[in-house]
């Protein structure tokens, strides 16, 4: 049976709703919770020793604990808390650049490869396996074809080394050093208020015909249709995939868990639509096509 | 400071060389680098060709091989790794890791240049590429800020070069999946960013509408002047005000900055633009090298002459520059 994963929380909310969410969290039928800001630097509602003691805490409920690195990294102050978390050796690390990575591979510690990580071809997975690699996303913009031979050819070259496919949320696809919720609010980067917490679901960017094109989240831009490839689990399964993760809402998270559990262990169909908030549902990278796309529905 | 410009057809790299390219750079007319357009690029023949006129007026060559082959691709990409090498390039910039081990291994004596589309943002980031790759450069992406260069400047491992003029990607190079997420193609996979096949002009009664893959990008009234529909520069809808809610059309000009560049070690700037005429690219490449010849011989007395800056101007995106991250502000 695949894993499911928690993927880190792409958001930004204040620190009682993050103790809130994995206090539920723990008791949710998910093997592995990826913790720790990925988005922005000025995100600091919990400090990294906040993350440390969280991990530490749903690591005593059973759950496999990974921390997250930032994905852009811009400064000494972004390296420094990247270092809090690839100097330890209590948990892996899921790597969202190539300067944790390099920190990783120095300290000796195991990582994972985040869906930010430009994994394009087996040669890639090969250098990074000889140093400390025991796992990998495959990048958001990649379809099941291309999964399929990855997965095949690292069989051939006798690498064991687990795939994760981010399955259901909105993707995240672009990150600036610009602040798009502080430029909306007219307000320097610097100086942002930290607007962000009143969009716990980021903010709606659409086309001026109302087509929900992209959510706004600080310095990232996420797909504005959420991804769904719940109807993709048997073939996943199949494949060799090992881990399903899905990523953090605030609303209605267990519910969505909670079928893609009955999904992976075949106590509903995965057909059975999941209609939990106001977004359209895409699929349409997995089939190599637009990401926007849906496809078979 | 070496000035670094782009060469999209032979043309183009006869005149960067002509107006004083210290090196160009360019790609094979296939989705092995990130400015596929049709009817741009080199085959074989026009590379041998235009490496020999650089050669012979001092210039070098550079083959960006910058985008990220997936299974079905391998050998196609290994093999323009192969053409580059053989050819007689100066460098190959590569992103892929798995192809720059290639490289490495395959040709070592070749120089290899980290491409923006690596997206390596820190001095770690770069000690990986030059650790695992012995890369000899790297291009910076354009997001960080004046400072942040220098915190990256002081402890890099390699030789950095950095944007100095043209179209600005405000998302980090290498990892925007913006494009393929509304076609399906992007920089890392096919080397486009809005491909030129999902582009849809429309003369409608609320004005003239550009849309890719049927998404309306922007639309413009009377008298406003229409761009390409590069998806992060259009105008949409956020919370009931519509506005250029990503980024406004502009180029990156940092002409001001050269003074500063050249202080924090830099290497070399660089011109973005292979899917420029070669009328432009001579524009762009005498007007830098001008400024690069003053601020070498008296980086201290430095100015910018105004006809510069309205040469550049005059050749930029909606006829504005910024020059973008680099100042904190902008940000």
């Amino acid at each position: 049976m695949m894993n499911l994963s928690l993927g880190p929380i792409l958001w930004f909310w204040s620190k009682q709703s993050v103790f809130d969410f994995y206090a539920k969290a723990a008791e949710w039928p998910v093997e592995t919770i990826y913790l720790g800001e990925v988005v922005c630097s000025r995100r600091r509602e919990l400090k990294p020793d906040d993350w440390l003691d969280l991990a530490r805490d749903l690591k005593a409920c059973g759950k496999n604990v990974v921390l997250s690195t930032l994905t852009l990294i811009e400064s000494e102050a972004d390296l420094r808390r990247l270092r809090r978390f690839c100097e330890q050796d209590e948990f892996l690390v899921e790597a969202n650049d190539q300067s944790a990575v390099q920190v990783a591979i120095r300290n000796g510690l195991k990582f994972i490869t985040g869906p930010s990580m430009n994994i394009y071809n087996v040669a890639t997975l090969n250098i990074l396996a000889r140093q400390g690699l025991v796992g990998w996303n495959l990048p958001v913009e990649l379809g099941k074809e291309t999964l399929e031979q990855l997965i095949r050819e690292l069989k051939t070259d006798g690498l064991d080394l687990p795939a994760e496919v981010f399955s259901w949320g909105f993707l995240p696809l672009a990150w600036s050093s610009r602040c798009f919720t502080a430029r909306h609010y007219n307000l320097p980067k610097d100086n942002c208020e930290f607007r962000c917490l009143e969009h716990p679901d980021g903010m709606e960017l659409r086309s001026r015909e109302s087509q929900e094109l992209f959510r706004i989240n600080g310095i990232s831009t996420l797909s504005g249709s959420r991804y769904d490839l719940m109807r993709e689990l048997p073939d996943m399964e199949r494949m060799g995939v090992s881990t399903v993760r899905l990523s953090p809402e605030h609303q209605g998270m267990d519910e969505v868990v909670k079928r893609f559990d009955q999904v992976r262990r075949g106590e509903v169909p995965a057909a059975d639509p999941l209609q939990l908030v106001e977004a359209p549902p895409c699929n349409g990278y997995w089939y190599g096509k637009p990401g926007m796309d849906l496809v078979g529905a | 400071m070496e000035l670094v410009c782009p060469a999209g057809s032979l043309p183009a790299l006869k005149s960067a060389v002509d107006n004083g390219a210290d090196a160009v750079y360019f790609g094979f007319r296939d989705s092995t680098n990130a400015r596929q357009f049709a009817g741009l690029n080199f085959n074989d023949k026009r590379a041998a060709e235009g490496i020999e006129y650089a050669h012979a007026k001092g210039s070098r060559v550079f083959c960006a091989i910058n985008t990220y082959p997936q299974p079905d691709g391998w050998e196609q990409w290994k093999t323009a790794v192969d053409r580059a090498a053989s050819l007689g390039v100066d460098a190959i910039i590569l992103a892929d890791m798995g192809l720059l081990d290639y490289a490495a291994n395959k040709h070592p004596d070749i120089p290899r240049h980290l491409s923006v589309q690596g997206s390596a943002t820190s001095h770690e980031a770069l000690s990986f590429y030059k650790d695992n790759f012995d890369i000899r450069r790297a291009v910076l992406p354009r997001v960080l800020s004046l400072d942040q260069v220098r915190g990256v400047a002081k402890h890099s491992p390699v030789e950095l070069e950095v944007f100095a003029f043209g179209s600005l990607c405000i998302m980090a190079e290498g990892r925007c999946y913006l494009s393929s997420y509304l076609t399906d193609e992007s920089p890392n996979t096919r080397g486009a960013c809005s491909p030129a096949k999902a582009v849809r002009w429309q003369e409608t009664p609320q004005g003239l509408e550009s849309r890719l893959n049927d998404v309306l990008i922007d639309r413009y009234g009377q008298g406003e002047s229409a761009g390409y529909p590069t998806l992060c520069k259009g105008r949409f809808e956020v919370e009931g005000s519509v506005y250029h809610a990503i980024e406004e059309p502009v180029s990156l000009n940092t002409l001001d900055l050269l003074p500063e560049l050249k202080a924090l070690g830099i290497s070399a700037v660089k011109i973005e633009g292979r899917q420029r005429s070669p009328a432009y690219i001579a524009d762009v490449a005498s007007t830098w090298r001008q400024a690069l010849n003053r601020v070498q011989t008296n980086p201290d007395q430095f100015s910018v002459e105004s006809a510069w800056n309205s040469t550049l101007a005059g050749l930029s995106e909606g006829g504005l520059t910024t020059i973008g991250a680099y100042h904190r502000k902008w940000k």
